[in-house]
């Protein structure tokens, strides 16, 4: 890897976790979900800086080329950020059921009661 | 019984249920329809349960068992509010829960011969899914897709887990509560076409019904084999 483009990788990494670092400080982003974007940064600042063990990691899957180790982590990054995403939709969208079925409920109960109360009035 | 946008048919199908089975309570589910589908079910004097807004069409069955349950409902029969689903027939389906000689029963349009008969794709698509259901339950359904079902409580208990499907419950039900180990079975019932032409299974949704039936089931059978409930 040249100093240019380690110098570029570089600044790349740091814009990004700025901003990532901004977005939770505004609230924008919560922490829980986090943790994966986390890891996806400092991973590369890690390979950025030890350009070596990208080497080894690249001879360690097979690859050719640095540049693909750096694709396909970024992929399997990216795959997983989307897994966790669908788990935690998965998981809204059964808490949003529950509670339409009890808003639905509680509306129901609301309205029985104040019907029984205007016929006995 | 679950509506949707149902204002035109709904109160007539609930005049007809009032007048042939005047000792049943009527339950409405009004999943967040946008026109008067909930008052003109409230003036004819049945029970009406709203959604704020649309949720599908499991989440509002279930919203009726879960409040059936709530109320301590011992029998539930469901009819759809468009009128595909004769209410004549309701004693049909419900008999064999009432005598407890099933925990379950589904009504079948494919074992009455008045019954309409559904398009070609939509045939096929049933018969695969009659044939899988057949084939994991070892007994014969015709028509697992009918939606005109009714169960006890020890089913409406087991249909208000969180697992149950927001859109499409039906022939994953079925392997469900079979590996549940209730009791099951299949009746014939008179179905009609929708008049205005309305399904749940429009453009691409043939497709993810499908899938959905597909992998829920295969789903089902894995929670079976490993043992996860």
């Amino acid at each position: 890897m040249t100093q240019k483009q380690q110098i570029f990788a570089l600044f790349f990494c740091c814009a990004l976790f700025i901003f990532f670092i901004d977005m939770l400080r505004r609230r924008k982003l919560r922490e829980e979900y986090s943790i994966l974007w986390f890891l996806t940064f400092a991973f590369m600042f890690l390979l950025v800086l030890k350009y070596d063990w990208l080497v080894l990691l690249t001879d360690f899957i097979g690859a050719k080329m640095p540049t693909t180790t750096l694709f396909f982590f970024s992929l399997a990054f990216l795959m997983l950020i989307s897994i966790q995403f669908s788990i935690k939709i998965s998981n809204l969208t059964n808490k949003l059921k529950n509670l339409v079925q009890e808003n639905a409920m509680m509306r129901y109960s609301i309205d029985k009661l104040e019907a029984e109360k205007e016929k006995n009035e | 019984m679950p509506a949707f946008n149902e204002e035109r048919k709904i109160s007539e199908i609930i005049r007809k249920v009032q007048g042939l089975h005047k000792d049943l309570d009527i339950l409405v589910v009004n999943d967040g329809s946008e026109d008067n589908t909930a008052q003109k079910a409230r003036e004819t004097g049945v029970k009406v349960i709203s959604h704020p807004f649309n949720m599908g069409y499991g989440v509002a069955v279930q919203t009726g068992y879960k409040l059936a349950l709530r109320e301590g409902y011992d029998i539930i029969v469901q009819i759809d509010a468009d009128g595909q689903h004769d209410p004549e027939n309701i004693n049909r389906v419900l008999n064999p829960v009432l005598s407890g000689e099933v925990d379950y029963v589904l009504g079948s349009r494919f074992l009455d011969k008045n019954s309409y008969s559904p398009e070609l794709t939509r045939r096929l698509g049933m018969f695969m899914f009659s044939k899988i259901v057949s084939w994991i339950t070892d007994k014969r359904v015709y028509d697992p897709t009918s939606g005109y079902i009714a169960f006890n409580k020890k089913v409406l208990e087991f249909f208000c887990c969180d697992s149950f499907p927001n859109d499409y419950p039906d022939a994953n039900m079925l392997v469900e509560i079979y590996y549940a180990g209730f009791s099951m079975k299949e009746v014939s019932v008179k179905m009609y076409e929708n008049e205005e032409g309305k399904t749940m299974h429009s453009g691409m949704r043939p497709v993810y019904y499908v899938y959905k039936m597909l992998i829920s089931i295969m789903v089902a059978i894995l929670r079976k084999k490993l043992g996860y409930k």
